[in-house]
């Protein structure tokens, strides 16, 4: 007949309009800035730096190496390395950034920062609204806005943050008893001197004692990074 | 008290034209009876624009607006302060002063036809006896104000915009009218007022609306189709044509020139809705010989939203016509229907009253309907659409 399917039509519009106010599962808007959906595991926007403890400035994980600055495909990424150096997260001396700047204007997102870095430094964050006035200087994040703590990343990836905080533990051990095997054979050898002193003459005592001290400190300097690399 | 309520407009004015000295009393009737209207049908658009995005929402599973203020009410005001704030581009080639005069046209002759609506007893701002004709005449006035917005505003978009606008316009204006005849023909004269005293009598309680005659439901139907095509709307809303030409004759338009546009727009709706209240639906009169106690102005707006709700549900509803669907629809099947129907207003006339006219007038226009509907449908071939060109 003619007019049937217009027919058709507008029932099924009635059927929409009264449904929507009877059936609150018909509307699938989101109030946004009220409501919000839930987010995945896997989300990521912006990175930020992981701190221990609760001083970001003492905790912060990192060494300034600036691979990340040099990776940044948008080249986000503006650090200063400082001059003197703090122990780092497995409780070596490193150097640590004095600016750390991450424009988020700038940044794509593409987590590549994420994946170079070899101290878990640097991570995804899950924010993704940063409204400002000025789009300029307020979208350029400094190192204080960028530390987040290690307890905010287990909130926000807690499987991902679980899983770097054991091999962050993994690692501190296998420092501390490298640290140790390095003491005892540095007791051993200087105990190994000073028998060979004793027996010998004593006028070759400051000679042997003066290297075997820096040789060792040497040594544990060295084996760190190469400690750290192989993550 | 039922009387005063019902003519407290009229008495208001009356009382203010008291004060006033009589070589005044001819300037000072015709503003005083032009501001109700220039107040109370821009407000109906304000409140249109609102009822349409909300119901448009909810026909879609949305909420529509509900940030400006309760439910989003105040949302018509946020338009208006941000169309009024808005840069007023004029393109540099365009014709600057018919560019600047084709939405004031377009308002003033939509709000020109409200002269000779009835919206109550005793409120009409003018009784001509050739209301009819007067209301028709002013409504083309709005082609021309498209052809001017399109035309002058050098863009290809705007020129395809206003030529699809007037074709569609020229093509509808022609059932609009025939299928209005029907009631001049019944009625006996072209005055609005007169019309309406005509509907607004009863029998057994139920009045004498002329759409509860066969060729009164079917000229009403056409009359709607042939007006929501002639103001633009959904299903035919290929002069605006988001899609494909934009915003179709005033797309070069920005700022509160646009707006003006957005207002004739819907002002010309509610015209053409109020002159189909008028001719067909009783105007001002009540639905029932019980319900005359409510004013007569309260059921012509309760109509006019009825009928707006009605333009806005098909919005919802209907995706926009072809072209040459659009103009198959107009010349095959809207132009010979009014025609028969004015036929069937002929028998109507000079036949005795009675359930035997009816059933004469009701078959004499539903055959053709059903007819006409069948061999069109043969005509149209469904075949698989072979490219020339793109292969």
């Amino acid at each position: 007949m003619l007019g049937e399917g217009i027919i058709k039509g507008l029932a099924e519009t009635a059927r929409n309009f009264f449904g929507s106010y009877v059936r609150k599962e018909r509307l699938t808007t989101v109030q946004y800035p009220e409501q919000r959906l839930p987010q995945i595991e896997a989300t990521r926007n912006f990175p930020f730096l992981v701190f221990d403890g609760t001083d970001p400035d003492a905790g912060l994980r990192c060494v300034s190496c600036q691979i990340c600055e040099k990776e940044c495909p948008p080249k986000c990424i503006f650090i200063e390395k400082s001059k003197d150096k703090k122990p780092d997260a497995v409780g070596k001396p490193q150097f640590y950034p004095t600016v750390f700047n991450i424009d988020v204007s700038v940044c794509m997102s593409c987590q590549i920062c994420v994946e170079v870095c070899p101290f878990e430094a640097i991570k995804m964050d899950v924010q993704y609204d940063y409204p400002t006035e000025d789009r300029f200087s307020a979208l350029l994040f400094d190192k204080h806005e960028l530390s987040k703590s290690n307890e905010y990343y287990h909130q926000i990836h807690p499987t991902e943050a679980a899983a770097v905080d054991a091999a962050l533990a993994a690692e501190r051990e296998a420092a501390a008893a490298k640290a140790a095997t390095a003491a005892a054979a540095a007791a051993a050898k200087a105990a190994a001197a000073t028998a060979v002193t004793s027996t010998q003459s004593n006028g070759a005592t400051p000679a042997a004692a003066k290297p075997a001290t820096p040789g060792a400190a040497a040594d544990t300097s060295e084996a760190q990074p190469a400690g750290g690399e192989k993550r | 008290m039922i009387q005063t309520l019902d003519q407290v407009f009229v008495i208001a004015k009356h009382w203010l034209m008291g004060y006033v000295p009589s070589p005044l009393q001819p300037l000072t009737s015709a503003v005083l009876s032009i501001i109700p209207i220039l107040i109370a049908f821009p407000l109906l658009f304000a409140i249109t624009t609102w009822l349409e995005r909300k119901g448009l929402g909810r026909i879609q599973n949305r909420l529509g607006p509900n940030r400006a203020g309760f439910n989003g009410l105040m949302q018509p005001i946020a338009d208006a302060i941000k169309s009024l704030t808005k840069e007023d581009v004029v393109p540099l080639t365009a014709d600057h002063i018919v560019h600047f005069l084709a939405p004031l046209l377009l308002v003033v002759a939509a709000f020109l036809a409200y002269s000779v609506l009835p919206v109550g007893r005793n409120m009409v701002l003018a009784n001509l006896n050739s209301g009819v004709l007067f209301f028709f005449a002013v409504g083309s006035v709005v082609e021309l104000a498209v052809f001017m917005a399109g035309w002058s505003s050098r863009s290809k978009y705007s020129l395809l915009g206003a030529m699809r606008a007037i074709a569609q316009m020229i093509s509808y204006e022609v059932p609009l009218v025939l299928a209005s005849v029907v009631v001049i023909m019944q009625a006996g004269s072209l005055s609005t007022v007169e019309i309406v005293e005509q509907q607004a009598q009863y029998t057994h309680g139920l009045p004498h609306w002329y759409i509860f005659t066969p060729w009164g439901i079917l000229g009403f139907i056409l009359f709607m189709i042939a007006a929501t095509a002639e103001s633009n709307r959904s299903p035919f809303d290929l002069p605006e044509g988001e899609s494909e030409i934009i915003a179709g004759y005033y797309i070069e338009y920005s700022g509160f020139k646009f707006a003006l546009f957005f207002l004739g727009e819907y002002l010309g709706m509610f015209a053409t809705s109020g002159i189909a209240i008028t001719l067909f639906l009783g105007g001002w009169s009540a639905p029932l010989a019980a319900l005359t106690v409510v004013p007569s102005w309260i059921w012509f707006f309760a109509k006019l939203l009825a009928l707006i709700f009605a333009f806005i549900w098909i919005r919802g509803t209907l995706p926009r016509l072809r072209m040459d669907q659009l103009m198959n629809f107009a010349w095959e099947f809207i132009l010979p229907m009014a025609l028969i129907n004015m036929f069937v207003a002929g028998v109507w006339r000079f036949m005795a009253p009675g359930i035997v006219r009816w059933l004469v007038c009701a078959a004499l226009v539903l055959a053709p309907c059903v007819v006409l509907a069948a061999l069109l449908k043969r005509k149209k071939k469904l075949q698989l659409r072979t490219y020339s060109f793109a292969e």
